[in-house]
């Protein structure tokens, strides 16, 4: 069991790296940095100081590891565009993207396992079917178009929610909520439920096709050929085996939802990571990009250390 | 003819799933119409002598003030609003059947090798594609996308951009291919006929691609449309951001993006019709996609 | 107690209803085991899932009667049937690595069944569970009870299975080939256990297996089922003894006895191998036997022997823990063995004794760690080092066990027969390798025009015959066959086996010929091996091996192995 975990903990590792090695090369080599950094009035001499200084002239792989210790240490270097420490403007914005996709993963999650374990049971019901058609409308339909139509209806036509921005927001901290206050949570639903539709889909369907797997199994026959009630069958027997596949998915759709939280900022002008992601793709802002790459990277390993330990916890071939 | 049917298990299927017929009746006259939208369109989009601002603004032709030169109306330039969406579906398409082609390329090859030499080559691909895992599709893409802005001069940038954009794509997609053919490779492996063909020793090359890619067209089959969808979806949500393809080569994204400029003022038919057309489109392709898994997979039905 | 009659079973397909079972009519009393027992698509199985009322959707009964005792089962609406499963009727699988839940431990899998069933509360409950473990024979049951299934062997884990089967004191217990994934000294065990259960309990058992000699150890009364119809029915000794019926005679015939060797299996007429009569192998057995095209030292003689040499394959484990270096697995401890020119070498083994990864290292799939191996006079390069292009690689052919794996599904015949001709530079001429690949599909006994189908239009065994032409078509001198026939149906492996010996005797071939079954080495082998955990237990002559065993493994397996009464064999 702990050679299970720690192999996981040194593949973890071993993509942090890699996406690090991944956003140095971006900074190092897509354009100048120099000339990124300077004006057109800098001279020659002046750039070549700079260069120096900053060690750009030294070996890759010392440059590399410094750049990785400097991260190590809090230190993400500086916007190109804004000329603020990339740190500050990066944790200035993860309040917003987290909360938004936590409450948007759970939507998912509280809708979709029950919907697929439903669809799974009786696969030839009416509901099914329609639940069924329904998801492969939402699977189809891009998140940006999903935020478009809830602002068009419950933000333009009723009027009823709040289309851009985060409402009111309260400190606890460093950590800018809008968790605690009615408006913040207003502000919250139309986002939240355009990111949570699309993951929702994909959680139902999985959970149906893994649930159906289930069913078929041996160990289900024999159950039902014991006659053990159905509702410790299908919840019992039935839900924990499916859960063992699903937890892995969930893990890995953990940074689909930060990814696509993007989009969703975009169209609700949300002011989160993805946004500041976006201008710094307008702007070629190499630091920004390349940190939020490790930030994302990060979050992603996190949380699959994590689905790894509630494995562990629920299947007993793995705690040998 | 019914005999004929009956005897394929996936026509059978077919002639009794309404939704599916549906679907792809509406995907081919979709494909049809945008291979052929320069013969069929009435006026070119990208050529401003075709239209003019004097037709700007008009709707479709069941609401008051409707022509019939125009059937869906038109945008503010005076384009025809048909015109511009089969010239758009035309794009979409055109990009993401590339990307879906070079990422199934790329993704099987790949995926077939790491399944067939296992041991180190397989590890190294795998943990690419976690790595690729960790950072999700609509993020390389638009990674690709913004290194390509960095690398690539600025006289260049505007005519590559359906290029650059294709990839950016296709690298985003390639790792379910991977993953997928690594997967259906590592069965075949465990099959008698893969072994007696090594035995016999033949080549590599000859028991992938000639022995173990027939076995597994399937499934590939069933990601190939399934990324298709994916493809065109991550095409227009790149265009909706802006970073995709500029205003004057509209694909359906960029459509859709300057339609939310009217999304407030009475114009509806610029910003809906559009988007109606995509999530057609889409909802097609992935009914297909559907369809080709239960038949693959029987237990799913 | 159970009273079927004119049960009738359709599932409705693309085609129409297909009729599975009909007619069948059966009586099981208390304390009786009733073997149900038949060939591949016979039905058996559809009767058992029938009685229990757990058909595979979408097939239904439509027509006959299922009494138990005095309660009509075809009258229960779905929550009365599901109450009755278990409590009255229960089930045992083929298959204990996946009848268990993973998930669950041992007790609560027994508790929970018991407590569905009985009211009474968790510790009672607990109490029976172990009580009925210790009865089964799993030792130290209060601790036991308390392990994941994954924890237990194969032989326990269906003692488990059948623990829960039994928890709740059904009256009728439907076993579904419940031995076939067990080995011999297990198989005898738990089939000790079912008659003692059906004899202190009173427990009706209905047995469903394909294994004739299963069914004459343990069962009262035995139903023969073919195509979905019973063919005869009565009391064991009377059915299987004197058969009134001619497929049953067939079927008796066709299994290998072990006390006694025999030349030739007698065959049930079942798949007709229409126009194989009309159309000659005779091309293909010249082509076998001329001597034109090969070098000077192969044309005196067309078989070659091999010797095995102090032969010894690991695998490293997995590692599990962090601090200990994970243990080798010892596949082939040092094993020696000689394989005369034209000769059958049997290789006997349970499963896990290496038997397999013997024929995987003669092939070159395992490279061993040490040892040597003589093809004829010459050193068998081991593995890896084996050029693609070496020699051995023609001369050393294969049969597998799975013949629905071992032909590419998505080759046609006449493509799969004709790559061994063109890929070892046999026959230059396309139209000439059709020709030979035809008159090869005739020598093994089938129609040629077999050539322009696909692998999955044929029978297993017409698909075995297949893998031995292609065999045959790449000129071999030594054929390994692996467990060629146990995938097959008694019948179909007697005509296999028949084929195998014909051959060999034309063409003088070496075969070494891998299996678990005793009895069909009997019948194959000249000489045989027996291997048990990576260590060769006894080796010689087989009608020596088997009439004075000298190794306490071999005698073991001799005794254990189910067989008929003497004069019931034909």
């Amino acid at each position: 069991m702990f050679y299970f975990i720690y192999k996981r903990l040194i593949q973890s590792v071993f993509v942090m790296l890699a996406v690090a090695f991944l956003a140095f090369s971006l900074f190092r080599f897509v354009g100048d940095p120099i000339t990124q950094m300077t004006g057109v009035e800098t001279s020659v001499v002046d750039q070549e100081r700079l260069r120096e200084e900053l060690g750009l002239n030294d070996p890759f792989i010392s440059q590399f590891g410094r750049f990785t210790v400097d991260m190590l240490q809090g230190d993400f270097g500086y916007s190109f565009r804004t000329r603020q420490p990339v740190a500050e403007m990066i944790a200035s914005r993860i309040p917003a993207t987290l909360e938004l996709g936590v409450v948007a993963l759970l939507i998912s999650l509280v809708v979709g396992i029950p919907a697929g374990v439903y669809t799974a049971l009786r696969p030839r019901g009416v509901i099914t079917q329609t639940i069924l058609m329904t998801t492969l409308i939402g699977i189809s339909i891009p998140t940006f178009v999903i935020g478009i139509m809830l602002i068009f209806l419950f933000g333009v036509q009723l009027g009823w929610l709040p289309t851009f921005g985060r409402g009111e927001t309260v400190n606890i901290g460093f950590w800018e909520s809008s968790f605690f206050s009615i408006d913040g949570w207003r502000a919250l639903i139309l986002p939240a439920v355009t990111l949570g539709v699309y993951q929702l889909t994909l959680t139902m369907r999985l959970v149906r096709a893994q649930m159906m797997d289930v069913m078929r199994s041996d160990y289900i026959r024999f159950a039902t050929a014991r006659g053990v009630p159905m509702r410790q069958l299908y919840f019992r027997h039935a839900l924990a085996n499916t859960m063992v596949p699903v937890i892995t998915i969930i893990g890995l759709q953990f940074g689909g939802v930060i990814a696509f939280s993007i989009v969703t900022e975009s169209v609700f002008q949300w002011p989160g990571m993805g946004l500041l992601f976006l201008e710094s793709i307008r702007f070629v802002d190499i630091p920004v990009m390349g940190v939020y790459l490790v930030v994302i990277a990060f979050f992603f390993v996190v949380v699959n250390l994590l689905v790894d330990l509630l494995y562990v916890a629920i299947d007993p071939r793995l705690r040998v | 003819m019914k005999e004929f049917i009956k005897r394929s298990e996936g026509l059978w299927l077919f002639t009794r799933s309404p939704a599916v017929m549906v679907a792809a009746v509406i995907a081919i006259l979709i494909f049809i119409g945008a291979a052929f939208a320069p013969w069929i369109a009435s006026v070119n989009p990208y050529d401003l002598g075709s239209f003019s601002l004097m037709d700007g603004l008009l709707p479709p032709i069941w609401q008051e003030g409707g022509i019939s030169q125009f059937m869906l109306g038109t945008d503010d330039q005076g384009r025809d609003m048909i015109s511009s969406i089969l010239y758009g579906a035309r794009l979409s398409l055109l990009i993401g059947l590339s990307a879906m082609a070079i990422a199934t390329v790329l993704g099987v090859g790949l995926g077939l090798a790491a399944g067939f030499y296992g041991g180190r080559f397989d590890a190294i691909i795998m943990r690419i594609a976690d790595i690729q895992l960790a950072l999700p599709a609509i993020l390389t893409a638009l990674l690709i996308d913004g290194i390509a802005r960095g690398i690539l001069p600025p006289e260049v940038q505007q005519d590559l951009r359906v290029v650059v954009l294709t990839l950016a794509i296709a690298l985003s997609l390639w790792v379910n291919f991977a993953r997928t053919a690594r997967a259906s490779t590592f069965v075949e492996m465990n099959k008698e006929y893969v072994q007696a063909a090594i035995i016999m020793g033949q080549g590599p090359i000859r028991i992938m691609f000639i022995h173990i890619l027939p076995n597994i067209l399937g499934p590939l089959l069933v990601i190939m449309t399934v990324d298709l969808a994916s493809a065109i979806l991550l095409e227009a949500t790149l265009s909706f951001l802006g970073i995709g393809l500029a205003a004057d080569s509209p694909s359906l994204g960029t459509l859709i993006r300057i339609g939310m400029q009217f999304m407030l003022s009475g114009e509806w038919w610029i910003l809906w019709i559009p988007t109606l057309f995509l999530v057609a489109l889409v909802v097609s392709i992935n009914t297909l996609g559907d369809f080709m898994r239960d038949v693959f997979n029987p237990g799913l039905r | 107690m159970l009273t079927v009659e004119n049960l009738t079973v359709r599932f409705p397909t693309r085609f129409g209803d297909t009729t599975a079972i009909e007619n069948i009519n059966i009586n099981v009393q208390a304390g009786e085991i009733h073997g149900l027992v038949g060939e591949s698509g016979a039905g058996k199985s559809t009767v058992g899932a029938a009685v229990i009322g757990l058909l595979q959707t979408p097939g239904y009964i439509s027509e006959g009667n299922i009494m138990l005792g005095d309660t009509d089962l075809r009258a229960l609406d779905v929550n009365q049937a599901h109450a009755l499963r278990g409590k009255r009727i229960s089930m045992i699988f083929q298959d204990p690595q996946t009848s268990l839940n993973p998930l669950m431990t041992v007790e609560e899998q027994l508790v929970e069944t018991i407590l569905a069933h009985e009211k009474m509360s968790a510790d009672e409950a607990r109490t029976r569970a172990i009580d009925l473990l210790e009865e089964i024979g799993i030792k130290n049951a209060a601790e036991r009870i308390k392990s994941w299934p994954h924890q237990f062997s194969g032989g326990m884990r269906q003692r488990v299975v059948i623990a829960l089967a039994l928890c709740t004191n059904p009256e009728l217990i439907i076993a579904d080939e419940p031995t076939t994934a067990l080995d011999v000294a297990v198989q005898s065990q738990v089939l000790d256990l079912i008659r003692s259960l059906a004899d202190k309990r009173k427990i009706g058992f209905i047995l469903i297996t394909h294994d004739i000699g299963v069914i004459a150890q343990i069962a009262d009364r035995v139903t023969v089922m073919r195509n979905g119809h019973v063919v005869e029915s009565g009391e064991t000794a009377q059915v299987l003894g004197r058969p009134k019926h001619a497929y049953t005679r067939a079927l008796m015939s066709a299994v290998p006895p072990m006390d006694h060797k025999i030349d030739r299996f007698s065959v049930p007429a079942t798949e007709g191998i229409e126009g194989a009569s009309v159309f000659t192998g005779d091309l293909a057995e010249q082509w076998l036997l001329e001597e034109k095209d090969l070098p000077e030292d192969e044309q005196k003689e067309l078989s070659i022997g091999l010797s095995i040499e102090a032969l010894d394959v690991r695998f490293s484990g997995t590692r599990k823990s962090l601090w200990r270096k994970p243990e080798d697995f010892i596949a082939l401890d040092k094993i020696s063995f000689n394989v005369k020119p034209g000769s059958i070498m049997g290789l006997v083994g349970e499963s896990g004794s290496g038997k397999s990864t013997v024929a995987k290292t003669i092939t070159g799939l395992i490279t061993p760690n040490s040892g040597t191996m003589m093809l004829g006079n010459e050193i068998l390069p081991a593995g890896k080092s084996r050029s693609r292009k070496h020699a051995s690689r023609r001369i050393i052919q294969m049969v597998f066990q799975d013949p629905y794996s071992s032909l590419n599904s998505r080759h046609k015949i006449g493509s799969i027969l004709t790559e061994p001709l063109w890929f070892y530079g046999l026959e230059k001429d396309p139209e000439k390798r059709q020709e030979l690949a035809a008159s090869m599909l005739a020598l093994v006994g089938m129609a040629p025009d077999a050539i322009d189908k696909y692998p999955h239009q044929f029978s297993g065994g017409q698909r075995q015959r297949i893998a031995v032409a292609r065999a045959l078509l790449a000129r071999p001198r030594f054929l390994i066959c692996d467990e060629p026939t146990s995938a097959l149906d008694v019948s179909i492996q007697a005509e296999i086996l028949n084929l195998l010996k014909d051959l060999q005797s034309k063409f003088g071939l070496t075969i070494l010929f891998i299996s678990h079954n005793l009895s069909v080495v009997r019948q194959m082998a000249d000489d045989m091996v027996v291997l048990r955990n990576g260590v060769i237990e006894e080796a010689g002559k087989t009608e020596d091996l088997f009439e004075r065993p000298q190794a306490e493994y071999t005698k073991k397996l001799l005794s254990l192995t189910p067989v008929m009464p003497k004069d019931w064999a034909c």
